[in-house]
């Protein structure tokens, strides 16, 4: 009990909080690069997601996408952003996580607007509606559900693998593991896994209170892993490790 | 801090430091056999651990819908947890060893196989399990030789996810020193961001988890050959 004594006493202390590459900058840091990261990755899958899944083109693309991603190591890629020209530091954070934000966002966007009934479709082309307007406001309301799903595991991901950018100095949370492993301060190795991992809890409770108001009415079922649905499009909740 | 940065990367651009190197992986061929073999123990152990807890535990929760609730509920606050952070709450107990590696790892493949092998095993559609009992299958047969069937492509399908995942996650097993591959990719961001050892750390575990998807993709063909081959 001794280790929990001294994670509680690491916690307890507000010098730690509060001092230079403290709790409370690195916090800062490691959301700043999380919302930098899935600000990017929005711009970015969002329209692509929104377009293939207008036309229906690419859709395996997007299946192939979504698993390869899942095959590369977060930290492989945090690595090697952080020695390309671009060097170690929060930048290159935000571009791997960028990178590894982009399938899920694009695949529950796509899965969505094709998941779309047709007639409605039909519809609204019939009743006049130009190819923007099918996409804003017949398909995009309609595909909210899996575009939140999406944006939600995301951001989720984004928030927890963020801390592994610590092994290769970029910055975040993640640093109190590192440095207190480094120290062997197993005390405050527990404290830093507590602070990560209620980061990360809260980051999903949060995001599926924003799915819950942006899209009423609906809940939130727990899919299985890698299953195809019966038209064969990719696995909604694309899971990677974290 | 960040000139210094930036500075220490251009000292490092200016010698030669490509992304590739075959001479790097033939001259240190043995040391990368050895992290590769550590991943291979690691990701074999912890999907097969994973799958001998996740079986009891989906049918427990098939039985009775009190438990299905807490299982999904605890399995999803699990699979939220960070791998560093998982790792970090086990290595003050069992210190910088394989094991701590392992006993993160098996969480993770536990969390993908439950929610599977429930979603297989609810798919078993009610009339067959009715006709299996009604030709006097005991509950044994009937799993065994009906419901496991059955449910196959939902096993198959969280086996090959959980193996994916798993070759993935253990890289960051580096942070007690027994990353397999990930030993490489750190090794080489330590050792002044030598780029051949990174790069192949990378790839190599890039492939080992596609050759393990394909292996299982293998097997599950083999394992149900009455399955439509809609798609490949």
């Amino acid at each position: 009990m001794n280790l929990l004594r001294d994670a509680w006493v690491y916690l307890n202390d507000p010098y730690n909080w509060t001092r230079d590459r403290g709790i409370l900058e690195l916090l800062g840091e490691h959301l700043r690069i999380s919302a930098s990261a899935v600000l990017v990755a929005l711009v970015v899958a969002l329209p692509v997601g929104m377009l293939l899944g207008h036309t229906g083109r690419g859709g395996g693309f997007t299946v192939a996408l979504s698993n390869v991603s899942r095959a590369v190591p977060t930290l492989a890629l945090l690595t090697v952003f952080a020695v390309t020209p671009i060097g170690f530091g929060p930048t290159a954070t935000t571009i791997a996580l960028a990178v590894f934000a982009v399938p899920p966002i694009l695949t529950n966007t796509y899965v969505g607007f094709r998941s779309v009934d047709r007639d409605v479709v039909e519809a609204s082309r019939a009743m006049g509606m130009t190819g923007r307007q099918v996409v804003l406001r017949a398909e995009l309301p309609l595909a909210t559900p899996l575009v939140m799903t999406g944006i939600r595991t995301a951001t989720v991901q984004v928030v927890a693998t963020a801390a592994l950018a610590a092994l290769v100095a970029g910055g975040g949370l993640g640093g109190i593991i590192t440095l207190a492993f480094a120290q062997q301060d197993y005390g405050v190795v527990l404290a830093g896994a507590f602070l990560v991992a209620l980061l990360a809890v809260l980051s999903e409770a949060a995001l599926a209170l924003l799915a819950r108001l942006v899209t009423p009415g609906r809940r939130f079922a727990f899919p299985a892993f890698g299953m195809r649905t019966a038209s064969g499009a990719p696995p909604s909740a694309a899971a990677r490790p974290r | 801090m960040l000139n210094a940065a930036t500075a220490e990367v251009r000292a490092a651009d200016a010698a030669p430091n490509p992304w590739f190197d075959v001479s790097y992986v033939t001259s240190n061929w043995e040391s990368i056999v050895g992290y590769l073999g550590e991943h291979v123990r690691l990701t074999v152990a912890a999907v097969l651990l994973g799958a001998l807890i996740a079986l009891p535990l989906a049918l427990l929760a098939r039985r009775s819908r009190w438990l299905a609730g807490p299982v999904l509920g605890l399995s999803t606050v699990i699979y939220t947890i960070p791998s560093l952070a998982m790792f970090a709450f086990v290595a003050p107990f069992t210190g910088l060893t394989a094991t701590t590696v392992l006993i993160g790892l098996v969480l993770y493949s536990l969390v993908i196989l439950v929610r599977n092998f429930l979603t297989g095993l609810q798919s078993v559609p009610a009339d067959v399990r009715e006709a299996a009992r009604g030709m006097g299958y005991g509950s044994g047969r009937l799993l065994w030789q009906v419901e496991l069937p059955l449910a196959l492509p939902a096993f198959m399908a969280g086996l090959r996810v959980a193996t994916v995942s798993t070759v993935a996650l253990t890289t960051v097993g580096v942070i007690v020193g027994h990353g397999g591959l990930g030993q490489l990719i750190i090794g080489g961001f330590n050792a002044n961001f030598y780029r051949a050892e990174i790069v192949t750390g990378a790839v190599g575990c890039v492939l080992l988890a596609l050759l393990a998807d394909l292996l299982l993709a293998g097997a599950e063909r083999l394992l149900t050959p009455w399955a439509e081959r809609v798609r490949a």
